[in-house]
């Protein structure tokens, strides 16, 4: 007895003693009020969208939840006439081309970082790191005239090609996770007559699945969300990414709201689908990020 | 016929290249080869855009040119510095906002993973609906944002009207209320900053805990002396991660401001951050010069942030391998 007592004792830190019960109601409530802060906006969002054009998309008061209305018929206004289908497969094009580009290309680059023996191995890598610190914006107008002179300026080129140049910071993690990986397993492959490319391809990316999903993820949600690259770059709404089609959209004069509403919702799931799935690997990179940062 | 010295010269023997340095020679050179998108990313998209932006940063470029650029100097810097009251009424805003929305969202953030540290049931689902504006298009939550804070019909003025507040702002709409919307919006967002202190409390070995314990400590004791410590590490690479994204913040400000009564920056500019003021010169005034002068300005100022951060450091933050 005495010695659970003890063990009780010794506990992380909780709020000023409050009996168990009150301090489980008192964690409990803040939780739930935090988690209603988020979840009613939403709600009120999808209330919105599921009205029909004729009744008012906003209330006062305001419905949090749908209960009168269940117009799905918005949401193809959206995807059809507001042509949201289009700029889906735009941005999913896209997010292909530089998840593609960047899994490929930092694997591709991490690899004699992390495995093979060459000259000037270690300037190179203190090199990489310092890239990671370099500004964007500083890159930002010079890049865009190049890409203009060389005529990319309204195509998806400058949105995807760079991608395949590697990324610093996938690199680094991709090094770092290749890298734990035993030698042996390499040594052996030699002896087996492997080439470097098989020892790479066939043995190396293989083990980095979970590494090679984070920077999918990653580059996934990036480029789904980016809004600044699309926005300097595209001129033609036929071409327009999601994010840049909804800021058109809220921009316009007379838009339906209720169609902003469900083209907003549109725009949000496919990450949030992504999201409830790879949440462990998400949210333990960015925690990794956020510890050796 | 031979010339002694030459023969001199040549080391007495040179080694026939052994098998092992010839695999060491193909090992260097299938590194290099495997680098090669490496290094042309390099030259085509930082070495070239890199030293052309220091070129045009002293020229007059314009978007659309007549003819090819002046180089005028260092004029564009000494414009932006005597002449150009948005210059700094864009880091005025900049400042501001880090100013207020800094400890806010630090302070909130570390509220919610104190909260989600408690081991109970469910932590996992508050926790995957917190994490989730922090997943979605600023783009996106901007256009939520933008109704939820309308003056008449949004949500927001709803709340504060049952709450008993009489004469709700009108946010986006009024010069002074600009800013603490764009706040309110970033507090939606509070549980990507509590993600990472989440990972920071879990880390810190719980003998801490049990020594503080022994001490006496009450639970305000051991969150003084040993979760704030242990976390400070946390705290600063958040804290550097604020003020980096107030540096760099476009795009749910562009859709908060673009279509509203003062365009790109907000009601008498009062959400002009530096960035879209950046955006404005470069991409809508077409001055491309001045454009990239800004942006070097911006990185500078950047560094000089984040350098005396690192002083800082020293003083604050505490490391464990340290001792």
């Amino acid at each position: 007895m005495a010695q659970r007592a003890e063990e009780r004792k010794i506990r992380a830190p909780r709020f000023p003693r409050l009996p168990r019960l009150l301090h489980a109601a008192f964690v409990y409530g803040l939780l739930i009020l935090a988690s209603l802060f988020i979840l009613l906006p939403v709600g009120w969002m999808l209330t919105a969208a599921l009205k029909p054009d004729t009744a008012p998309v906003f209330t006062f008061p305001p419905e949090w939840f749908p209960t009168e209305h269940w117009n799905w018929q918005t949401f193809r206004e959206a995807l059809v006439e507001e042509r949201f289908i289009r700029y889906t497969a735009n941005s999913a094009f896209l997010v292909i081309m530089n998840v593609v580009g960047v899994v490929l290309s930092s694997s591709l680059i991490a690899f004699p970082f992390a495995r093979l023996r060459f000259r000037g191995k270690n300037v190179l890598f203190t090199f990489l790191i310092a890239t990671m610190l370099l500004p964007a914006p500083v890159l930002l107008i010079p890049q865009f005239l190049l890409f203009y002179r060389i005529g990319w300026y309204g195509t998806y080129y400058p949105l995807w090609v760079p991608a395949f140049a590697g990324n610093a910071f996938f690199i680094f993690l991709m090094r770092q996770y290749m890298r734990s990986i035993p030698i042996e397993l390499d040594e052996a492959a030699r002896v087996d007559g492997a080439g470097y490319w098989t020892i790479y391809w066939r043995i190396i990316m293989p083990l980095c699945v979970p590494v090679l999903t984070v920077a999918a993820v990653f580059q996934f949600m990036w480029t789904w969300n980016d809004f600044f690259g699309p926005l300097i770059y595209l001129d033609d709404p036929e071409k327009f990414t999601v994010a840049l089609a909804l800021a058109t959209m809220v921009q316009r004069v007379g838009t339906e709201w209720n169609e902003v509403m469900a083209a907003n919702l549109i725009v949000m799931l496919p990450v949030l689908i992504v999201y409830f799935f790879a949440q462990d690997k998400l949210i333990g990179g960015i925690a990794n990020v956020g510890l050796k940062g | 016929m031979s010339i002694p010295s030459q023969r001199l010269g040549r080391p007495p023997e040179v080694p026939a290249p052994t098998s092992r340095s010839r695999a060491a020679a193909k090992e260097e050179r299938v590194a290099y080869l495997f680098l090669l998108p490496w290094f042309a990313g390099l030259f085509f998209f930082l070495a070239i855009p890199l030293v052309y932006s220091l070129y045009i940063s002293m020229t007059d470029k314009r978007l659309i040119s007549r003819g090819r650029e002046n180089f005028i100097g260092l004029d564009n810097y000494v414009y932006m510095f005597t002449q150009d009251g948005f210059f700094y009424h864009s880091l005025y805003i900049t400042m501001k906002w880090i100013v207020l929305s800094t400890p806010l969202f630090l302070t909130g953030g570390l509220l919610i993973s104190l909260l989600l540290n408690q081991k109970y049931f469910g932590m996992n689902v508050f926790r995957t609906i917190l994490y989730i504006p922090a997943v979605v298009s600023g783009v996106a939550v901007a256009v939520l944002w933008l109704q939820l804070l309308n003056p008449e019909l949004g949500a927001v003025n709803y709340v504060l009207t049952t709450l008993g507040v009489d004469n709700p702002p009108y946010w986006l709409e009024d010069p002074k209320w600009a800013m603490p919307a764009v706040v309110l919006m970033g507090l939606w967002g509070v549980g990507g900053t509590a993600i990472i202190y989440l990972a920071g409390l879990q880390n810190i070995p719980p003998h801490l805990y049990e020594a503080a314990t022994i001490d006496g400590a009450g639970a305000w004791g051991k969150f003084r002396c040993v979760t704030l410590p242990m976390l400070s590490p946390t705290i600063f690479f958040l804290v550097l991660n604020a003020v980096i994204d107030a540096l760099l913040i476009f795009g749910p400000l562009f859709v908060l401001t673009a279509g509203g009564t003062g365009g790109v920056g907000g009601p008498d500019n009062s959400l002009l951050f530096y960035m879209l003021y950046l955006y404005r010169v470069a991409f809508v005034q077409g001055f491309m010069g001045y454009g990239t002068a800004l942006a070097w300005i911006l990185t500078i100022i950047g560094v000089l942030m984040v350098f005396v951060m690192m002083k800082l450091e020293r003083r604050f933050v505490f490391y464990e391998s340290e001792d």
